[in-house]
């Protein structure tokens, strides 16, 4: 039995196509793109073929608007941190509730140590940003505003290009977390606001540990990690030359399977959704209905908890993720579907499937398939749930 | 994925008594569905010999926490309610060859299920609102000092970390952390002068480093006393609701219809809020029902604390105690 891989939006599989690009970047490519010699050369025009891709990924102006960073989460720090320190006469934050800990860890961190102010704009229950609250907390006290093109966990996506234009009005920066959109929503950076867009490698077919942050020319800036003078001076360290190599054949492909992300793998995903709410009851998807990825179904399954149904996943070949307490060992589940006010009923129950341009439809069967006797059976020892109905009301703990 | 040993693997995918017991004389609940996991346990037991004959359990929560159950049962089936109550977790978690520590509280849940089981037997009522067992300390997963002491007694622990692997006390909101410590060190003091613990194992409360502590975490245990708030001498420069040019009373006003407009927010869960008191920046506000106890309701509260902020243009607190 094949193991299906539904857990795309944690990382997905580097494309084979990648891993061929980036070998002879670890044999005969061994040269390093900053020396005076032929080795050296062919190297710095392997990473110059690669910021092109992803500018072309991008749709931004310039290739050299492209930094080479190690990942999503130094994208993150670096933008609110140059933001922060190319305004020294500003002092606030803005961001939402449902980032991801990347941004949400760092502005806990600099509140905490920094004395800056970070406003976190909270969502409705579908996800969606209260923009009346966002308008609120913009001023000219605001030194950079960061938030997520779209949600990890939900898929629900932000407006960001209209969300730029209300920061341009208050003179304050734009940064967007777009490491879940980048290559399954159409991005074209020349004709938006957007000043830095933070991406990473291994969420689409490209190898870990390496991304990219991108700076808008003309935005002041300040290197995070400090030494020679690599991409401009804005990211200095020997670069990952196969990681590079291999970031931009990935985007290479994003761009050429975008269409298919679009339409068959959100044929696949609506499939997956709605098959699951007919067979199901007692289950609803979370997240905006009308935005989302294409990618990603949310579904939170009430009076049973997420990791068991994980674990009886698994033992069926079928990789998803949950927003469970008990799968990442804290107490508490995910911090985007309690920002969401998801019923606790449900919020234990929440089940990610994100799918890919791997996925196919067989594989959507065969979860349909092997789901429902899944919940009947956790349900069956749920206390909370008798002959085929909820039951909570009849629960009297005796210490709780 | 947590590195569960076979045992636990085997009960959690083939549970052993699970379900409904129809014939059932006694019954303990313990947990709650808005901290991710509760147990119903129900046993029938021989009223002449007082063995338990049949036990059976309804579990929602992780792989752990069934299989923890399962194990329960299996352990106390034959054995008469005496026997069975000398049980500890510790032999829940022996008998599945382990817990990784951080599911250390699901064999404890299943320890206190069988407490509140034979005590429901024995017919000694075990009241849920007047926590005779020791003062509520932790809020957001209702763990009281009965609780702690006995899981710190039987496992031997001596940190906080530990103390919420076991108990989940501590473990959302972090308010309690100073009262989980006192309890913690009295505890290790009794066990050290028992012979239990050696001096240099025992916590100590914290050093004098240690930040004063929030207002917040004395909240639990202190006494709170329904009194409009003292009017602020207008001198003070952070007067309440400066901003928004509001006066202590109609401040109470304004803070009071956020909270109704937001009740059904509550309500949806099972639950309600109402208000306590106001003290300066805290809002106290009492929690009922599925959102007591509850860390979900943190996040919620943290919606009405963003209301109130905005509605009295300075920043507030909403703290969820204990009415009295
Ligand atoms: C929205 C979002 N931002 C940032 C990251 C971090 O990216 P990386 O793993 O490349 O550091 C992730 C991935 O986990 C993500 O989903
Ligand atoms: S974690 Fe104990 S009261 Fe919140």
């Amino acid at each position: 039995m094949q193991p299906i891989y539904l857990d795309n939006n944690a990382t997905t599989r580097t494309d084979p196509r990648v891993v061929e690009a980036m070998l002879p970047y670890f044999t005969e490519q061994f040269g390093n793109a900053s020396s005076m010699h032929a080795f050296g050369a062919d190297v710095g025009a392997a990473v110059g073929a690669a910021r092109h891709s992803l500018q072309a990924l991008l749709g931004a102006e310039f290739d050299h608007e492209v930094v080479f960073t190690s990942g999503g989460t130094e994208s993150d720090n670096t933008a609110i941190l140059a933001g922060l320190r190319v305004m020294p006469d500003r002092n606030e934050v803005v961001t939402s509730t449902v980032e991801h800990p990347a941004v949400l860890s760092l502005c806990d961190w600099l509140e905490r140590n920094e004395g800056v102010v970070v406003h976190r704009i909270p969502v409705d229950s579908q996800g969606r940003l209260d923009i009346d609250a966002y308008r609120a907390a913009l001023s000219d006290r605001v030194a950079v505003v960061s938030l997520m093109w779209a949600n990890n966990e939900t898929g629900t996506i932000f407006p960001v290009e209209g969300l730029a234009d209300l920061a341009k009005e208050v003179g304050a920066l734009f940064h967007t977390d777009a490491v879940q959109a980048v290559g399954k929503v159409a991005i074209n950076l020349k004709d938006t606001a957007i000043d830095m867009l933070s991406l990473s490698g291994h969420k689409l077919h490209g190898p870990k540990g390496i991304g990219a942050l991108y700076v808008r020319r003309g935005t002041r800036f300040r290197s995070l990690v400090r030494g020679g003078h690599q991409e401009r001076g804005r990211r200095a360290g020997t670069e990952n030359v196969p990681g590079i190599v291999g970031l931009g054949r990935a985007a290479e492909l994003a761009a050429a399977y975008m269409a298919d992300e679009t339409t068959r793998v959100r044929d696949l995903r609506d499939r997956l959704e709605q098959g699951l709410l007919q067979r199901i009851g007692n289950c609803f998807v979370t997240g905006d209905p009308l935005d989302r990825l294409p990618n990603t179904a949310n579904v939170a399954f009430e009076y049973i908890e997420g990791e068991a149904i994980l674990l009886l996943l698994n033992k069926a070949g079928i990789a998803a993720s949950s927003g469970s307490a008990c799968t990442s060992g804290s107490l508490e589940p995910s911090h985007v579907l309690r920002a969401m006010d998801v019923p606790f009923t449900a919020a234990h129950g929440a089940i990610r499937f994100s799918l890919s341009r791997e996925t196919t439809a067989p594989e959507i069967d065969r979860v349909l398939e092997e789901m429902p006797p899944i919940i009947a059976r956790l349900r069956e020892l749920s206390p909370f749930w008798t002959d085929g109905t909820p039951t909570a009301d009849a629960f009297n703990p005796a210490y709780a | 994925m947590w590195d569960y040993s076979e045992k636990v693997k085997e009960y959690f995918f083939n549970p052993k008594n699970a379900g409904v017991l129809d014939d059932a004389n006694a019954i303990g609940e313990v947990g709650a569905i808005a901290c991710g996991d509760a147990l119903k346990l129900m046993l029938k037991v021989n009223t002449d010999t007082h063995v338990i004959e049949d036990a059976r359990f309804q579990t929602f929560g992780c792989g752990s926490a069934i299989a923890a159950s399962s194990a329960l049962t299996e352990l106390i089936i034959g054995k008469t309610v005496d026997e069975a109550r000398k049980l500890t977790n510790r032999d829940i978690a022996d008998f599945l060859d382990g817990l990784p520590p951080e599911k250390m509280h699901c064999s404890v849940m299943g320890a206190e299920a069988l407490a509140a089981a034979v005590a429901s037997y024995r017919g000694e009522a075990v009241d849920d609102d007047d926590h005779e067992d020791g003062a509520l300390v932790c809020k957001c997963f209702g763990v009281d000092e009965g609780m702690l002491g006995r899981a710190i007694r039987t496992n031997k622990l001596t940190t906080l970390e530990q103390v919420t692997f076991y108990t989940k006390a501590g473990g959302s909101c972090a308010t309690c952390h100073e009262a989980v410590e006192e309890v913690l060190a009295a505890t290790n003091a009794d066990m050290v002068a028992a012979g239990e613990l050696l001096p240099g194992e025992a916590f100590t409360a914290r050093a004098a480093t240690a930040p004063a502590p929030a207002p917040a975490a004395r909240m639990a245990s202190a006494p709170i006393t329904i009194a409009p708030p003292k009017p602020k001498a207008s001198a003070t420069p952070a007067q309440p609701g400066a901003a928004a040019g509001l006066t202590p009373a109609q401040e109470i006003l304004a803070i009071g219809r956020v909270i109704d407009e937001m009740r059904g927010t509550f309500k949806a869960d099972g639950g309600d809020v109402s208000l306590v008191d106001v003290s300066g920046d805290l809002i106290l506000v009492h929690l009922t029902g599925t959102c007591a106890g509850c860390q979900l309701a943190g996040a919620t509260l943290g919606g009405v604390q963003a209301r109130i902020t905005s509605t009295l243009g300075r920043p507030v607190r909403v703290v969820p105690v204990q009415q009295v």
